[in-house]
Order: structure tokens, then sequence, then C-alpha cells
């Protein structure tokens, strides 16, 4: 019940402000969706707490039936497991404190009903794809959160740039969904269900089946995971699906915090925990998936680097978090990714929202190198940004470090050449990690001012409708770890998961607990030195950065350009997609085959013209036509009789 | 005479007729004609609209088989009776057109010129098109299928845009043409079993070699009507030059007659050719699926990027109906339903930029969403509903396509969907367009949103799309016997060894 009212409050939210605002007017349309989800964050956060302490497993909610054709019969159910309620729990509640932050940040917004429509409708989508029990109700919110995602990503409709970077955000998602439906569809014809329940059964008996792809068979398990995983790659923004998140900071900056980092992008990584039985029995697809997520991991590390945006820095950081998150789950080690996600939810929320604060004072400035020296003037947001930053490193105590630690000691720990990848791959981005943030941090805060001067005369703390959220969630990235880590990933970590994520037999969980010293000091000795590299190039000697671009010009500019993927993707797929439409269009269209009946319809006035000719008078021609005609009609009889 | 004791049938389809005649007595002064002629048909639709939910409601979902059944005797010489009936299958389109045809007469509420014989040309169009989903035998069935032409002609042809003479007589020959070779299907059929009936020739054998012949003649009929690749290049003229109403019954009901052809007598007649036209059939749908998105995307003009559309979703009904899967033929005639409603919508929304007196030429909007935000929700939501996400009624019918589509070919399944992708390509960049970036024109900001008729048009419409989305089952209850017995003749008259297995299972 209290799932319930967690899920559907936010519907009830996003009807009112977004349908009803014109009878109830602006600041009631506010309210309303601002209480209703206050009421979702209550019962969601309670629903998983009553759980947690009465460790019964509750039984899916079934709301009605949803589509039912053959055998192929998806209902409307709230699946009430571990994995969902903490899901549930940590979706509304950061959802709440980025809707209390809107109130401040939006003020001065002309359409701030349609702007908490959208959240609270996103936050629908979200509850009902992580409650879901059956795969198409997942993609149903999967889709549903794309929806709201294009729309807020588009927001500000009136800017070329935002109208760009929705569509290009929808359309790329949309080729990770195009795969995630055939896995579905797949998955039916291999499974004969959707249902989770129904799938789980059954993973042992199908575990032989071969699957016929180009001319040669394939483990049908094998080319599901494989296209669901692509799917997810399309959510989280992973590498060769990843153009898209960076552009969609084009967005409101709390939408940056809510969807492009705390949750719609950590979807990817939930489907993959929820599968987990499914994937277990398909090795290859696991490999893939680390290989993936170590690889886009270090990635968008690099990227993140050398950004100047405030904004594009945290989303390439999220990009290269999500990897880690793939990573740890790609070997089995599913707990230790969600225990990732949920504290990166928290941090990187956290350090987005105080980039917005930032931006906020900052009169909508988003270039670190025209900032600096706000410490003084912002110190709340100087300290929070800073408890998010502590964490994104992977210091300790703050949260990323449990996580990010647990997920190299399994990497480490999994003794296979794709963990050792992950292992290596993971380290060298927990050192890139700490020094992007810490350049991020020291160029904003510190040293002095390069902001022009009435940008500089306008600073000011943010109000406190937005500073109490960003407070709350710096407990959150203070603390989550160390609160969370014991059932998460700790001795008991089977008795709080329960059935809702399957553990592989290969031992990498039972790794976390006796990691080796390598595994246990390399990521922080790594964060530890990127702090310092960013010390060295930012305070203590501000030339260096200058002159190494400098020096390694091709290499700069390479990661700079984002490795160049969008432009060759221009070129590639969008340019020449665009040719062929309009050749399809011109010559195909209108010349090929609208040319037969246009030709026909010629030929046929020609031929009266020309048939009147024939009118000769001539007895000897006609007999011999009529001789010609008999003889081809004989032979037509003959021929189809 | 059958279940109800009256005749609802006849009565679907001849009411308009009345309609029609009482059309034809209105006398007076041009405007005061006009008003009564658009109040007389729009009652008599809505008339027809409720008889219509009548039937929904005393129609018995667990017979597979045709109800309400009424025959008289007519040319008894020749052994062609007067027959009508309904199935599952045919049950929604009925409903479809006599909801959508109060929505076009709606909309030609901008239509000054000749409004009396618009008006009867509509009620003249909803009595053929029903008649033709009620037929039961095959000279009823083809004199509605013909008949649905002439009305559809002098729409076009009178109240069209600047090139409408072309496009309806390019839309008459083509239509025209195909159907001549359905005629010679028919005299073909009528000298093998005896009788025009279509229960018994549903259920009389033919021979393979003759099946083949036969179902070219039906692809050439029911392939133009459905505007299946290649056949489809009347279908931009037409749609395009057709005044907003006449494209809406075009696009939402005219098409799904192709479809609709290919469900009742293709398939099931025709087993063993439909079989074998499979790969020819999933070749045309994924074509038209790929190729005609790709021209939708690179069309400059609203009205031409949706009838584009159009025709590219009819590539996934034809891709659902040759899967003869339970989950794909469902697919198909939801999609038919979902697509009728949704491209009706996006047509209702186009023609309110007319009535506006805007232009449809996509490079000359913009901006639209600040000052009409009603209407842009409603577009959004058609056009959403329109690259099938999931929650509106788009997505049920492509994802059962798809999922039938994967029980025979993984490619046909993959590609089919693709039109997820390059749809939401083309109609993002119709969003865009027209509702967003800055205004392109300063006189763009000073149109009104939507007024009360306009809602009474798009809000069923909206709501439908939505109730087909979210609870599907009301409809797909009621076409599974049907679907489910055409599936299992299908799969019997494939392979006569199991046919006896499954009857003693």
């Amino acid at each position: 019940m209290l799932t319930l009212i967690a899920v559907f409050a936010p519907l009830i939210g996003a009807v009112l402000a977004g349908v009803a605002r014109p009878f109830i007017g602006k600041q009631a349309a506010i309210g309303a969706s601002v209480l209703f989800m206050v009421i979702s964050a209550v019962a969601g956060v309670s629903s998983f707490i009553a759980f947690v302490q009465g460790c019964v497993p509750i039984a899916p909610l079934h709301l009605a039936s949803w589509i039912s054709v053959g055998s192929f019969s998806p209902g409307w159910t709230l699946r009430q497991d571990t994995l969902s309620l903490v899901m549930v729990a940590m979706v509304s509640s950061v959802s709440m404190l980025i809707h209390v932050y809107s109130m401040g940040y939006m003020a001065h917004d002309k359409t701030v009903p349609r702007f908490f429509a959208y959240l609270s409708l996103f936050t629908f989508a979200m509850l009902m794809l992580v409650t879901a029990n059956n795969l198409l109700q997942l993609y149903f919110g999967w889709e549903g959160v794309g929806l709201v995602s294009y729309l807020l990503i588009g927001y500000w409709y009136e800017r070329p740039s935002a109208n760009v970077a929705a569509i290009k955000a929808f359309i790329v998602n949309r080729v990770g969904d195009l795969s995630f439906a055939v896995g579905i569809a797949l998955t039916y014809f291999v499974f004969k269900t959707i249902s989770f329940d129904g799938i789980f059964a059954a993973v042992a008996a199908h575990t032989g089946d071969q699957y016929r792809l180009l001319g040669t068979s394939f483990p049908a398990l094998e080319v599901i995971c494989i296209l669901l995983f692509i799917g997810a790659m399309g959510k989280s923004a992973q590498i060769f699906l990843h153009t898209w998140l960076a552009d969609a900071m084009e967005g409101p900056t709390p939408v940056s915090a809510l969807i492009h980092a705390a949750t719609m992008v950590a979807a990817g990584v939930f489907l993959i925990a929820r599968i987990s039985p499914l994937l277990n029995a398909a090795p290859a697809a696991m490999d893939f998936v680390t290989i993936i997520g170590a690889s886009t991991a270090l990635f968008a590390g690099t990227i993140g680097c050398v950004q100047n945006d405030i904004k594009r820095i945290i989303a390439y950081s999220t990009c290269s978090q999500l990897g880690y998150m793939f990573l740890a789950a790609g070997l089995g080690a599913y707990p230790v990714a969600m225990f990732h996600l949920i504290n990166h939810a928290f941090f990187k929320a956290l350090l987005f929202l105080a980039a917005g604060s930032v931006i906020h004072a900052m009169s909508d400035e988003q270039d670190i190198r025209l900032m600096g020296g706000l410490a003084r003037k912002l110190p709340i947001t100087w300290l929070v940004m800073l408890v998010g930053a502590l964490a994104l490193a992977g210091i300790p105590p703050f949260s990323g470090y449990y996580s990010k630690d647990a997920i190299l000691d399994a990497a480490f720990g999994a003794n296979t050449a794709v963990g050792m990848y992950g292992w290596v791959c993971g380290v060298i981005t927990a050192g890139l990690t700490a020094f992007y943030i810490s350049r991020l941090f020291l160029l904003t805060f510190h040293g002095t001012s390069r902001a022009p001067k009435h940008v500089q005369e306008h600073v000011h703390e943010s109000p406190l409708v937005m500073l109490v959220p960003l407070v709350l969630l710096a407990f959150g990235a203070l603390g989550s770890g160390f609160v969370l880590r014991s059932s998460f990933i700790g001795a008991g970590f089977a008795h709080f998961w329960g059935a809702s994520i399957a553990i592989p037999a290969n031992g990498v969980m039972s790794a976390l607990a006796h990691p080796t010293a390598v595994a246990e000091f390399s990521p922080l000795v790594a964060s530890v030195s990127g702090i310092f590299v960013a010390v060295i190039f930012y305070i203590l000697v501000p030339s260096l950065p200058a002159a190494l671009s400098q020096n390694l010009g091709g290499l700069y500019r390479f990661v700079l350009n984002k490795w160049y993927f969008d432009e060759v993707y221009d070129v590639v797929l969008v340019k020449p997609a665009l040719r062929l439409a309009k050749f399809a269009w011109r010559f195909g269209d209108e010349q090929v085959i609208d040319g037969v009946p246009n030709g026909l319809a010629s030929l046929t006035t020609d031929a009266s013209v020309q048939t009147v000719k024939l009118q000769t008078g001539s007895i000897a021609l006609y007999a011999f036509i009529m001789l010609i005609g008999l003889l081809a009609f004989l032979s037509l009889f003959l021929w189809v009789r | 005479m059958n279940q109800i004791g009256f005749p609802i049938l006849s009565l679907l389809t001849f009411l308009p007729l009345a309609g029609v005649a009482y059309l034809a007595t209105l006398r007076g002064d041009e405007m005061a004609v006009a008003s009564q002629a658009r109040n007389g048909a729009l009652i008599t639709s809505l008339g027809v609209l409720a008889l219509g939910i009548y039937l929904w409601v005393a129609f018995d979902p667990s017979q597979a088989g045709f109800q309400f059944v009424e025959a008289l005797p007519w040319l008894s010489g020749l052994d062609v009776q007067y027959r009508m009936g309904v199935d599952g299958i045919s049950l929604f389109l009925i409903l479809l057109t006599a909801f959508l045809t109060p929505i076009a007469i709606l909309s030609s509420w901008s239509i000054t010129k000749r409004v009396r014989e618009l008006m009867m040309a509509f009620l003249l169009l909803e009595t053929m098109t029903i008649g033709m989903f009620c037929a039961l035998d095959f000279v009823v069935f083809y004199i509605f299928f013909e008949a649905v032409l002439l009305p559809m002609y002098l729409i076009i042809g009178i109240w069209g845009g600047e090139r409408r003479i072309y496009a309806a007589v390019k839309f008459f020959i083509f239509t025209l043409a195909g159907s001549l070779f359905m005629l010679l299907a028919l005299v073909w059929l009528w000298r093998n079993a005896g009788t025009t009936d279509i229960v018994t020739l549903l259920h009389t054998p033919i021979a393979p070699q003759a099946q083949m012949w036969l179902f070219a003649a039906f692809l050439a009929s029911f392939g133009v009507k459905a505007a299946v690749w290649p056949l489809h290049t009347w279908l931009p003229d037409a749609y395009g030059e057709a005044p907003i109403p006449g494209t809406i019954m075009l696009a939402a009901v005219l098409s799904k007659m192709g479809a609709y052809g290919f469900l009742r007598f293709a398939v099931p007649m025709l087993p063993q050719a439909a079989a074998a036209a499979e790969p020819l059939m999933f070749t045309l749908g994924v074509v038209a699926v790929i190729y005609i998105s790709f021209v939708a995307l690179a069309q400059t003009d609203m009205k031409r990027m949706i009838a584009y559309s159009s025709a590219a979703h009819m590539g996934i009904i034809i891709i659902g109906i040759f899967t003869f899967t339970v989950e794909g033929i469902e697919g198909a005639l939801f999609q038919m339903l979902s697509h009728g409603l949704v491209i009706a919508g996006l047509f209702v929304c186009t023609g309110i930029l007319l009535s506006r007196g805007q232009t449809l030429t996509l490079s000359r909007l913009g901006g639209l969403a600040a000052k009409m935000p009603a209407y842009a929700a409603l577009l959004m939501l058609f056009s959403l509903a329109n690259v099938g996400l999931p929650g509106t009624s788009g997505f049920v019918g492509e994802i059962l396509v798809i999922v039938g589509a994967m029980k025979v070919n993984f490619w046909v399944a993959l590609l089919g969907a693709g039109g997820m992708v390059l749809g939401a390509a083309y109609m993002l960049m119709l969003l865009r367009a027209v509702l967003f970036d800055k205004l392109s024109r300063p006189e763009l900001g000073a149109l009104a949103d939507l007024k009360p008729r306009e809602y009474a048009m798009l809000l069923p419409l909206a709501a439908m799309v939505l109730w087909l989305g979210i609870y599907p089952g009301s409809f797909t209850h009621m076409f599974d016997a049907s679907v489910n017995a055409m599936v299992q003749a299908h799969i019997a008259a494939l392979t006569p060894h199991t046919a006896l297995a499954m009857v003693t299972k």
C-alpha cells in the first residue's frame, strides 16, 4: 500500500500541476506538485524501512492487466522486493529534495508549473520502472523517463541548442530502446513469458538453447542479455551511445541532478541487477558488460579532465561512474553496483545542485575558467561541494570511497583477464576522477576571481530553499557509505537482498571480505595523487596546464573534442541518413515509382495518337495486324491454360 | 433474424443514407442551408456512433464466427444474397468509422464551399465504408468497396487543394485499376464455389496453383488501398491535396480497407498462397517501414510528412498480418485502430493550423507552444503515440507485431521495429519545427489556442489513444476469439495431418 502511494502520488502531482493549472493557479500548481512528492517520499522511505525491519517478502501488488494476447500477458503490477524498494526510497527522496530545490532555482522562470509537472511525471515513470514486475512495464517506465528527459532537456525550447540536444537524447536512447524491445520479443520467444518470476524460474531449462543468427548459432540467453544490455547502454550513456548525455546539460540544472545523474541514467544498472538470474547464465554477455563499463569509466574520465563547462565535467563524471557500476555488475557483484548506484545518486545530485547554486550565483555563467575565488562568497555551497567532491574522489570516510573501493576489490578478486582489465581501467579512472573534480573545485572556489566585474558584484549565496536540500544531500553523501555498507555488501548481504538479486557462483562477493593489499590501496593512492596533481596544476604552478596543453596539442585536442565521437557520427550516420532521405523522396519516389504510372499515362496518350495514324485504309495492313493479334491471343491462351 | 431482433447492421449502414436524403431536401439561402447541413450530418453521424456503441455492447466476444447475421435473397438466380454480419475483426473497424466520421464532419466546419454537397459526400462515404466492413457476400462487398471511391473522388476533386484534379484522378485510377483484378478474382471464386457467400468461400478449398493467381489479384487491389510499397505513390498526392476531413477519412479509415481485405480474404481463403507470399510481404512491409520513413524525414510540409508517416505504419500492419501468429495479427488489428485514431488526431491538428490561415510549410512555422499550450500538448500526445510510446495506443500494436514477427524471423522483427528510431526522428523534427524554437514570423504569436469545437474533436481522440494504450484489454478481448480461430484454421490448412490432431485435442 505504501509503495502504491509512493508510486502514484507523483502522478497526481503531475496532473495537478500540468493539466489543472489554469483552474488552480500557478502557486497552487507548484505546491501540489511538491506536496505530492513529499507524500511519495515519506511513503517510499517508510515502505523501505518497514520492509527492512519486517524482513518478510511482500507479494507483488497486481493493479490491472495490461496487454493480454496469446500468452503475451504483461500486467500493471508493483513488485516489492529489496531491489525495488531500495530504488523507490532513493528515487522518491532524492526527487523530493530536488523538487524543493527547484522552487528556489526556477523561481524566475516563466512557466514553472510546466517544469514541476514534468519533474513529477518523471518521478512517476521512474518509480514505475523500478517497481516493474515484467519486462514490458519496465519498458513503459523506461520510455516514460526517456520522454520526460526529452521534454526537460528541451524545456527552454526557444534555444535552438536545447532543441537539438533534446532530439539527440531521444533518438540515441531510441537506438538502445530498439534493441531493448527486440530483446523483450526474443525473451518472449524463448521463455513464452516476460514476467520476471516466470523468466527466472525457467532460466535453468533454457541455458542450453541455441538461437540461429547470421548463419551461426548462439546461446539464446547470451543474445537476449546483449540485446537488453544495449538498451541499458543507451539509457546509461555508455561508450558508443554516450553522446547525448553531455548535450543533455542544456536542461535546467535540477533536471541534470535528478534525471541525468541520480536516477534515470542509473536505470541501465538497475536493469542489469534486475535481470541478474538471467545474466548469470550468460557469461559472455557478462564479460561484455564489464568491458563496456570499464572502457566507459576510463574514456569518460579522460574527457572530464579537460572540459571547461562546470556541468559538462560533472556529466562526463556521471558517464564514468556509471561505467564503474557496469564494471561491477558484469563481474556478478550486483550488490556492489547497487551500493555505488545509491551512493552516487546522493553525491552526484549534490554536486549538480551545488553547481546549480554556483551558476545561480554567477548569473548563469558555466565556464569554470571565468570563475574562481568563490569560497568566501558562497561558504555553504563551498562546503557541500567539498563533501560531494571528496565523495566522488573516493576519499574515506565519504560514501564514494566505500563503494568504489569495493568495486575495484571485486574486479581484482575476480581473478580473470576481464576482471583485471576492469581493475586497471578502474584504478586509472580513480586517479582521473580525483584530478578532474579537484580541478573543478579549485578553479571554481579558489584562486582569484576571473569573472567580469558586473558578475562579481552580483555573487550571492543561494536562498534557504535551495540550501536546505543541499545540506541534506551532503549528509547523504557523507553518511550513505558507512550506513548502508554492512547491509548492502557486508556479511549479511545475501540476507538483505534476498531473492531480488542472484549472485553467480564465482565467489566474487567473498573476495570483498579479504582484499589483498594491492587491491586495497592502489585506488586510494591513485585518488590522492590525482588531487595532488590538481593542486600543483591549479594552485602552485598555474602556468603548467597551459604549457602542457601546448606541448601535447594533438592529444589535448583529441580529448577536448571528446574523442571526435560526435563528428564521426555526424559524418557516418546523420548526414548520410538525411541525404538518403532526400534521395529516396526525390529520386526513388518521384522519379522511379511515380515514373511508372505517369509514364504509362503518357504512353497511353501517345499510343492513341499513333493509333490514329494506323487508320490508313489499307485492308492488307488491317488483316496483318488482326493475324498478329490472333496469334498473340492464342499463345496467351495456350500458356495460361 | 439475429440475436437482438432488429437488423442493426443494415441500420448502421443505411442511416447515413437517410441523412443524405434529408440533406437533399434542404432549401433556402446558402448560409442557412450550410449550417443546417452541418448539424444534420453531425447528428446523423452521432446517431450512427450510438448504434455502433450498442453493437459493441451487444457483441458476444466468446464467439469466433459472424454475429448479427442478416440475409435477404437478392439476385437469386446467381446465388447472390444481401448478407451482412460482423465478427471480432470487423467490429472495431465499423466502430472506428462511426467514431471518426463525426470528427471529420466537425473538422470540415471551416470549409464554406458547397457545404451541403460536402456533408452528403461524407455521409455517403460512411454508408459505403460501414457497408463494406459488414458485408458477408463478396458481391455486396465489392459494390461497397468500389462505391467508396465515388464520394472520396468528389471530396478530393472538388474541395481539394491546388493540384486536386491530378490527385483525384491518380487516386481513382490507381484504386480502380487494382480493384479490377479483385473483380477477376471474385468471378473465379464464384465459378469455383458456386456462391459468393463469404462464409462458404472461407471454407471452400482452392487448389494451390490457383491460389497464387488469386493472391496476386488481391495484392493488386488491397495493396493499392493499403498503400503497400511500391503501390503507395497515390497516397501523398491524395492525402496532401484532399481537404482535411477527406484526409482524415482516407488515412484513418480507407487505408484500413486494404488491410481488412488481406485479413478477410487473402489470408484465410488462400492459406498456401499467403504462406508462400510471406517473404514477399515481409519485404514489402519492412521496405515500407524503412524506406517510407526516410522519405518522411525529407518532407518539408507538415501534411505530407504525416501522410508518409501513415504509409510507413501500414508496413507494420502488413508485417503483423503475415506473421500468422495470434500476437502478430492482433497486433496488426490493434495497430489499425490505433493508427486510425492517431493519424486522425495528427490531421485534425494540421487542420487547426490551416483554419487559422497558416501555411503548413515546416520552415515557416515554429514557436507555437508559447501561445497555444493546449494545442501543443495534444499535438505532442498524438506524435508520441505515432512513434509508439508505451502508455499510448501506438505502442501496444507495435510491440505485439514485433513479438509476433520474432516468432517468425529475427530480422523482420528488428527492421520492422526500426521504424521506432526513424519515426522518432521525423516526428520530433516535426514537433520542433511546429512548436518549438522562437517564433519564425511575428504573426504566429497572434494565434489563439484551441476553441471548444476543436477540443470536441481532439479530446475524444486523445482519450481513446490513452485508453487503448493503458487498458488495451477492452479491445483485444473482443477480437481474441476470431483471431485465434483464424490462426488455427491457417495452421490446419497448411498441415492437414496435424489438423486432425488439433481437433482431437
